[in-house]
């Protein structure tokens, strides 16, 4: 099989990765994740050998969704290594796309196992939803990135503007599931308890309660339609906590430049519904078990400190 | 005709559709979501006067004026009830379409080929909840458009084909209003518990099921005539 008889046709791939088969260099990136979507060979923090899983018995290329972290040097180093194993030609715009200088981002490890977060959240939720969805998120966002840096260097203007919404989706997607995985813990390690402090405080005063907060932040997130996020954010102009959601993969900066979010829980169907189906009452009611208070506690107290600096 | 609104039963049983679409997404697909937005539709028009009568494809036209209770649930029933018509067993219908149908798709997109791939695009560049649709344009052309949530082409006001992950209009559609005669729905409950991320195969396989016995249909008695598909 050949690069024709991929399901992606020519016009949705992309110049970044180089995809090798059968000894033709095929330059191509799927747009719709399809190589996140492949097997890792070698995983690593900086790139990993993947395989197409559209093509039998194609050969091994590099997944750049750690591209951040690659040093041109020992790219360099592993494609003519590889070179040199299979008397297979690799496109020097791999080489390159390590040394444009663009800041990419990368899939962050996630603070424990994909199992640890049981029976709340599976490990089989846990595993997709890092490594398939988040994973499609950083390696388009870093496509939109690259592509942002080559149109600003054209000054092209009307082609950077016409990225703004890759940027929004991937980019938020990629902010707001780092986010997510830091505000869960297993409970084990400190999920579900909140700490006294500066935060309980402000929730007892600004809700009553933190059973009154979980009514209003399940209320919010059971009411969203389609894919979107539950937040609870603090407000930096007035220093008070909110409630609220935002649709898709918006940040919740969206809704006002002065807010920040110390806690978001997904509600996109891919966070619950291999477990929870369509009752996402359930899933919204199960979640606070393995809420992160310690990191939420850290945020707004980062929140605030910065609000009181803004003041001074 | 109207209010109180019915889930309507489905045509064939859960697990026909197998293994395209698999028995326990059937179930909690028609059981679960459908079944929640009928109720929940009933709720949001009971005790509203001329509301309460108004057959569905009137009520869809008014939806998003009547607020997110009626938009949301009378889009979600409205655009649930006909897609479990637009999908009949394996093996029960016509492969491709015939006719009117055929002649026209071929006009407007080169070739059914042609059209297919470009109606999967357009579901792999949905982000987020959608629809994506093939209908009837005002001048008479084949259209594929798409709407976010539980949005249908049939509501004044919708915004279409807009819902990408680019910003800009989904590829190969032209963001005209349409009378939709064939849809699919790209929310990931419609698959997510077989195909889990792996949309684009989804995509790719709920073609064996796709009724083109009765969109043809669809397409000679209603959309070519200007006419929006009734629903009890």
């Amino acid at each position: 099989m050949g690069p024709d008889s991929c399901l992606r046709n020519d016009a949705q791939l992309e110049r970044n990765d180089a995809h090798v088969q059968n000894g033709k260099i095929w330059k191509g990136h799927c747009s719709f994740g399809a190589i996140s979507e492949s097997l890792c060979a070698a995983p690593s923090r900086l790139f990993c050998l993947s395989v197409c899983p559209k093509v039998e018995g194609s050969d091994p290329f590099f997944c750049l969704s750690g591209s951040g972290g690659i040093l041109p040097a020992a790219m360099a180093l592993l494609l003519r290594q590889l070179s040199a194993a299979g008397g297979r030609r690799f496109s020097a715009g791999l080489a390159a796309a390590s040394t444009r200088g663009v800041q990419t981002v990368a899939l962050p490890d996630l603070p424990y196992d994909y199992a640890e977060l049981e029976p709340v959240v599976s490990a089989e939720i846990m595993e997709l939803h890092h490594a398939k969805h988040h994973q499609a998120y950083v390696n388009n966002y870093n496509v939109a990135l690259e592509k942002y840096e080559a149109a600003e260097k054209k000054k092209d203007t009307h082609a950077m503007i016409a990225l703004h919404g890759a940027l929004r989706f991937n980019g938020g997607g990629h902010v707001n599931h780092c986010q997510f995985w830091e505000n869960l813990a297993p409970e084990k390690k400190g999920g579900g308890e909140l700490p006294q402090g500066p935060l309980a405080d402000a929730i007892a005063t600004q809700f009553g309660s933190l059973d009154e907060l979980i009514k209003k932040v399940n209320a919010a997130g059971a009411a969203v339609q389609g894919s979107g996020w539950v937040w609870l954010g603090v407000n930096k102009d007035t220093g008070k906590l909110l409630v609220d959601t935002t649709p898709n993969q918006d940040p919740l900066v969206v809704k006002g430049a002065g807010l920040v979010s110390i806690l978001g829980i997904d509600v996109w169907e891919h966070a619950y519904y291999l477990q929870y189906k369509n009752v996402r009452p359930d899933y919204l009611k199960h979640i606070w078990k393995v809420v992160n208070w310690r990191d939420v506690t850290r945020r707004y107290e980062q929140a605030m400190k910065a609000r009181v600096a803004a003041t001074k | 005709m109207g209010g109180p609104f019915k889930l309507p039963p489905l045509l064939y049983d859960m697990g026909a559709l197998e293994p395209y679409i698999d028995a326990m997404t059937m179930k909690v697909h028609h059981g679960g979501h459908h079944a929640t937005y009928v109720s929940k539709l009933n709720d949001a028009i009971k005790g509203k006067g001329e509301l309460e009568s108004m057959k569905l494809v009137d009520l869809s036209q008014t939806a998003i004026k009547m607020g997110p209770a009626v938009r949301n649930n009378c889009g979600g029933h409205y655009n649930h009830t006909l897609f479990w018509t637009y999908m009949a067993p394996k093996g029960s219908s016509i492969t491709k379409p015939t006719g009117n149908l055929q002649a026209a798709i071929d006009k407007n997109f080169g070739s059914f080929d042609q059209f297919q791939t470009a109606f999967n695009n357009a579901c792999a560049g949905v982000f987020g909840s959608g629809w994506v649709w093939l209908g009837v344009a005002e001048d008479g052309r084949l259209s594929i458009e798409t709407t976010a949530n539980q949005d249908n082409p049939l509501m004044d006001g919708v915004v279409l084909s807009q819902n990408t992950a680019t910003g800009d209009r989904v590829p190969g559609t032209n963001g005209r209003k349409i009378i939709p005669f064939m849809g699919q729905d790209v929310w990931e409950h419609a698959y997510y518990l077989k195909y889990q991320n792996r949309k684009t195969e989804y995509f790719a396989a709920w073609w064996n099921v796709v009724n083109w016995n009765k969109i043809c249909e669809y397409y000679d008695q209603y959309a070519s005539k200007k006419l929006y598909i009734p629903v009890a």
